[in-house]
């Protein structure tokens, strides 16, 4: 990494997040969260804090424009330096992101993140149209705009890819071999819903916590086939802080702050149609060949989130993530954007994705899923139950990530979810990962018990 | 207006919010939130600009697609630089028929087109072009849509200027 500041995590909060607050209005949901952070570091003082970086993602939403200068003014945050962040999806990534670089930059000794995002002044099919503003109204939303139905259309060229190709390369005719594909690829990510429902049930923070099981996942409604209710997020009211400091102050506020130790970003076209078909870029243990017969991204994976971890992974000086790192919180908005980001982030090679959950490698040792998991326990992802339990207040998303991430590395799971059940044991390394658009946005970032 | 309604339900108040302009939510948390009706319309006076040719060529029942003028990489959604060398773009006539390159059926969708689910959506690829067209597929049942499958492109008759005023039906 060029030279720059260490940067520490040094307190953090989320409020409940909820299908709708109307006790709270946004700024008094983040000055809840904000009191507890505050709470958590007795000895830093209000005035301490010398800029702000606020995130949320639609003007949409709150229909209010310069929401986050109202946040600012609410918090008692007049007259320091503040900008808004939004970057669709990742918005709360690209937030925790801002907050470190002012202070690696120097300017700042301490700087507070939050996000918000207030989903339920608007119904359902409504909100789902203002986030489908979020793809080329042009050429895209008029079409159906609706975003599961883009992330249906991805995965099911991802079955295709990697298999149709494969497992069912031996059924001759196309069409049912096709269903076949799809029909394993449908019984995988309701693992993963169950996975991240069935975590979900001991973070008190959580929206959506359920005792799901794989018949209830796979029964769920269909929305955009094969995507069915239990595999996608909802919508959410909430809020998140993180607050951020420099090595030179961050142990003077306390003793247990967590290293910021590499961001990475990637960036991909708007439009699927739009996106390449050409090479893999590789981490080191991957080989061109491996991958000679595949175009890529195509649509069936994240060049955004390929690139972000490959920065991520070099500024952090993490060549093997599956090795190197304790548990991931990543931006599972579908079951099956959470397949595809393993592949992204290199948790296994491009291809693996099915098999990787299959065994049983993202699910926690010590919790009961009522699946019978070969190698439980290898990388814990999501442990918090994620977008699909937690829910996704977009402003919000990718701070509370951060937000778990960082009591998981300081070892304080227990006191704040009021029980230790999804605290992973001796967690050193953690990777937070917020995804926009159809993959157009993508940030990473490496978290260290310091 | 008469003296809002007080509900214990949320889903109650949002059906009277949306009836009668304001309801009162008295809150398991303890408090009551008046809530409010507050609509929200807007006409946009949208230009198409550099885009124009292509909703006039689906008027005319022709799918223009752009050819970088450098390095030739043609997309089948138009853009008029390049984003490959940046250079500029010419326009060029699609093929009407091309495959499905990845389709999906939608149950539901944003409120706008919640009344015309289920409808599939298909990325379309086209011979000797490096982009694909996202389109409604229609005249074939979820069951029936496979990728690889032969589509061809139909016109609306009378042209609405949307990308809707194409859509792909399977070709033989």
């Amino acid at each position: 990494m060029p030279a720059s500041r260490k940067v520490y995590m040094i307190s953090g909060a989320v409020t409940k997040f909820a299908k709708a607050h109307p006790d709270m209005d946004f700024r008094l949901m983040v000055k809840r969260a904000f009191d507890y952070a505050m709470k958590d570091v007795p000895k830093l003082k209000a005035s301490d804090i010398e800029s702000t970086r606020i995130s949320y993602f639609s003007d949409h939403f709150t229909r209010q424009l310069k929401a986050a200068s109202m946040v600012q003014d609410y918090l008692g945050m007049n007259p320091k330096d503040s900008r808004r962040i939004e970057w669709g999806g990742a918005t709360g990534g690209q937030a925790v992101q801002a907050g470190w670089e002012t202070v690696a930059s120097g300017r700042n000794e301490v700087c507070l993140v939050a996000g918000f995002e207030t989903m339920s002044h608007v119904e359902t099919w409504k909100g789902n149209e203002f986030i489908a503003l979020a793809s080329d109204t042009n050429f895209d939303y008029p079409v159906g705009g609706f975003y599961t139905g883009y992330y249906a259309l991805m995965v099911q060229r991802h079955i295709y890819e990697y298999l149709r190709k494969t497992k069912f390369a031996d059924i001759k005719d196309e069409r049912r071999a096709q269903r076949a594909a799809t029909e394993e690829a449908k019984r995988i990510m309701a693992m993963v819903s169950v996975k991240n429902h069935v975590n979900a049930l001991n973070n008190p923070y959580s929206q959506y916590p359920e005792s799901l099981t794989m018949k209830g996942a796979l029964g769920g409604e269909m929305v955009a086939y094969p995507l069915n209710r239990p595999m996608i997020c909802t919508m959410s009211d909430g809020a998140a802080v993180a607050i951020l400091a420099s090595e030179e102050v961050a142990y003077k506020y306390t003793d247990h702050p967590v290293l910021i130790k590499g961001v990475g970003c990637g960036t991909d076209t708007m439009r699927l149609a739009d996106r390449p078909h050409a090479n893999v870029p590789l981490f080191e243990w991957e080989t061109a060949q491996y991958y000679s017969k595949l175009k890529y991204p195509g649509v069936h994976s994240f060049r955004a989130g390929r690139t972000a971890a490959l920065e991520a992974y070099k500024n952090a000086g993490i060549r093997d993530p599956k090795e190197e790192l304790d548990f991931v919180e990543l931006h599972d908005a579908y079951a099956s954007s959470e397949i595809q980001t393993y592949e992204d982030i290199g948790l296994c090679r491009y291809g693996e994705g099915y098999d990787f959950v299959d065994q049983g490698h993202p699910f926690l040792e010590g919790v009961d899923y009522g699946l019978n998991l070969a190698h439980r326990g290898t990388l814990p992802v999501n442990p918090s139950g994620g977008l699909i339990a937690c829910g996704h207040p977009v402003g919000a998303t990718g701070i509370m990530q951060g937000v778990f991430a960082f009591w998981q590395l300081q070892s304080t799971i227990g006191k704040h979810f009021g029980n230790d059940k999804l605290q992973i044991k001796d967690a050193n390394r953690g990777l937070i990962h917020s995804h926009a658009g159809t993959g157009s946005s993508v940030t990473v970032t490496i978290m260290e018990r310091a | 207006m008469a003296a809002p309604r007080k509900f214990s339900k949320f889903r109650d108040v949002m059906k009277e919010v949306n009836n009668k302009g304001a309801a009162l939510y008295k809150n398991p948390v303890g408090t009551e939130d008046l809530v409010i009706l507050s609509p929200y319309k807007i006409n946009y006076i949208h230009s198409y600009a550099e885009d124009s040719p292509f909703f006039l060529g689906l008027a005319q029942g022709k799918l223009l697609g752009s050819e970088c003028t450098s390095c030739h990489y043609r997309y089948a959604t138009p853009r008029s630089h390049c984003m490959e060398c940046g250079h500029e773009t010419k326009w060029f006539t699609l093929p009407k028929e091309g495959k499905v390159h990845s389709w999906t059926t939608c149950y539901f969708g944003g409120e706008e087109f919640l009344k015309e689910t289920p409808f599939n959506l298909a990325l379309i690829e086209f011979e000797g072009v490096d982009t694909l067209l996202l389109t409604r597929l229609k005249g074939a049942a979820e069951k029936d849509v496979y990728i690889g499958m032969k589509a061809k492109a139909v016109f609306r008759k009378s042209p609405r200027y949307l990308i809707s005023d194409v859509h792909f039906v399977p070709a033989k």
